[in-house]
């Protein structure tokens, strides 16, 4: 009797918060094993607190023109040079963060939702409904993504939106068919046999028993998936159906910059750099999360 | 306490149906311990899945406490008899800490939220209040199986149906994990059924044992058989002689 006396009675938000507090201690002494990781998790913080504190930290305005300054090189006034009408690229970079931010973090909230659903919802009723979902997902599957997204970005109009949902639309599929594989292993453990057997009911056992098992490799897709998103998104800017002149997104300011590219390097290069930085650094990161998130891929 | 008749599984259709259950009956008293030995693949395991309600493609008529029950059980039915699993690194969701692990039975029956007899349950069974914060993952085999027996006693079932709880578990952990289902047993005039192909284990347990073969009962045994070491067909000594001999 006295153990349970003994024990202390902690309000459930400390006891939270403690418990976050250690699990966030664990995460981040696993990440201090992985320096690449860190140095992914590293540039994404940057490019997040850049593209927060844009306005205050651009040097420049990042679409006033200034005729007389056009394509200069890269100074110490314009760390990054200027583009044909004199705007100052780091400027414009600085801005971009946050266009690219904003379509990574859109496209991984439609597609992870979605496709989590679809997947432990085919994996876990199973029968028809499977078979219905699935073949929906391998046809979806089957469409190239960025002819689809062009498709869609054509019909809907040009714009960042247009794009976001363009991307999403092809993104879930291989998100809902892991999350479908996990929970094929996982609905036959004797977890859930016994959940079964205490009365739990069928939305119980799929939000409280299976989704939280398959969370965690979705989430690993979705962060590598961002560098695919990111690509997309920079491909559709290219080709002029993403955000619309003359917000400073990376793949439109690559386009722009083709044609002076042999005279001028810099303004397609800048921004091309930007885009390689980025999407290695959720590559890494990914990575990293895997070994974070999945005691099962143990680096030796 | 079960009544079990003509009870017969079969898996598969056509030419790939196999009759694992061939029509057994049996019945087990109140407080009684029931054991059911036999090799690998006889369908002992699959007896209890169907009185758990875990397997749905059973024949024949089981009633639990007096009362008959479905196919697909209610919760009131479900309530009746709780089971523990042979593997406690399997039967315990990872994710979850032990005070959810056994929060949860109470919650998913609807019973209130459950948070305030967790700390009774762990001391049931041994194991100290703080543990109620851990992860399974930081228990050992066998704290984990008294973690198991723990839940399926959080709903008060008058039936416990164990499917070899002792085989994954080393043999002086065993003797601890079995002396506390006895301890229970007592306390609580629960009934066991006990499928087991350790014959150690059956004797040590049961009033009264089956021995299965292929789907059907050959042999049943009393306590002071086992003792004697008594048994009235060939298949229970040829099964006897063998675990003695090894």
């Amino acid at each position: 009797m006295s153990t349970s006396q003994a024990l202390p009675k902690p309000s459930k938000p400390a006891v939270f918060l403690a418990r976050l507090g250690e699990g966030l201690r664990g995460a981040l002494a696993k990440l201090a094993r992985e320096p690449l990781g860190m140095f992914g998790f590293a540039v994404l913080i940057i490019l997040v607190v850049v593209a927060i504190f844009a306005p205050w930290i651009a040097p420049y305005s990042p679409t006033a023109q200034n005729l007389s300054q056009a394509l200069q090189p890269p100074s110490a006034a314009h760390w990054a040079g200027t583009d044909e009408f004199g705007r100052d690229i780091l400027s414009r970079l600085i801005y971009g963060a946050r266009i690219t931010i904003q379509t990574v973090l859109a496209v991984s909230l439609i597609v992870g939702p979605v496709g989590l659903v679809v997947g432990i919802v085919a994996g876990f009723v199973g029968g028809r409904t499977d078979a219905i979902l699935m073949r929906i997902t391998d046809i979806v599957l089957s469409f190239p993504s960025l002819i689809l997204a062009l498709a869609f970005a054509a019909a809907l109009g040009a714009g960042l939106e247009t794009a976001i949902v363009a991307i999403s639309l092809t993104g879930w599929p291989p998100i809902a068919r892991l999350a479908r594989a996990e929970t094929l292993i996982v609905r036959n453990t004797d977890y859930v046999a016994a959940a079964r057997l205490y009365g739990a009911s069928q939305l119980r056992l799929l939000f409280l028993y299976i989704a939280p098992m398959c969370v965690p490799s979705v989430v690993v897709r979705l962060t590598l998936n961002m560098a695919g998103i990111i690509l997309t998104a920079a491909a559709l800017g290219f080709l002029g159906l993403g955000a619309q002149p003359p917000a400073p997104e990376w793949g439109a300011m690559i386009s722009n910059g083709r044609r002076f590219m042999l005279d001028n390097w810099w303004v397609a290069v800048m921004p091309g750099i930007a885009i390689l930085m980025t999407s290695l650094a959720f590559n890494l990161v990914g990575d990293a999360l895997r070994d974070i998130l999945d005691p099962r891929h143990v680096r030796s | 306490m079960i009544e079990v008749e003509e009870l017969a599984v079969a898996f598969g259709e056509g030419d790939a149906r196999r009759q694992v259950v061939k029509s057994v009956s049996f019945s087990v008293a109140r407080g009684e311990t029931l054991g059911i030995v036999g090799e690998s693949g006889c369908g002992k395991s699959t007896v209890l899945r169907s009185l758990a309600g875990l397997d749905r493609h059973w024949q024949g008529r089981i009633s639990l406490a007096g009362r008959p029950v479905d196919k697909r059980r209610t919760r009131d039915q479900l309530m009746l008899a709780q089971m523990v699993f042979q593997d406690p690194y399997g039967s315990i969701h990872p994710r979850h800490r032990i005070e959810r692990v056994l929060a949860e039975p109470v919650q998913a029956m609807k019973k209130g939220d459950g948070w305030d007899r967790v700390a009774s349950a762990l001391e049931q069974v041994g194991l100290p209040a703080a543990f109620a914060g851990r992860f399974p993952h930081e228990l050992s085999g066998g704290q984990r199986q008294r973690v198991a027996i723990a839940r399926a006693l959080m709903l008060e079932p008058e039936i416990l149906l164990l499917d070899e709880p002792t085989s994954a578990l080393d043999v002086s952990v065993q003797a601890e994990v079995l002396n506390l289902l006895s301890d229970l047993r007592d306390e609580r005039q629960l009934t066991y059924v006990l499928v087991s192909h350790d014959l150690a284990v059956i004797a040590h347990m049961c009033d009264r044992v089956l021995v299965m073969q292929d789907g059907r009962f050959v042999d049943e045994l009393t306590k002071d058989d086992l003792k004697a070491g008594r048994t009235h067909a060939q298949y229970s000594k040829d099964l006897f002689e063998a675990s003695f001999l090894a």
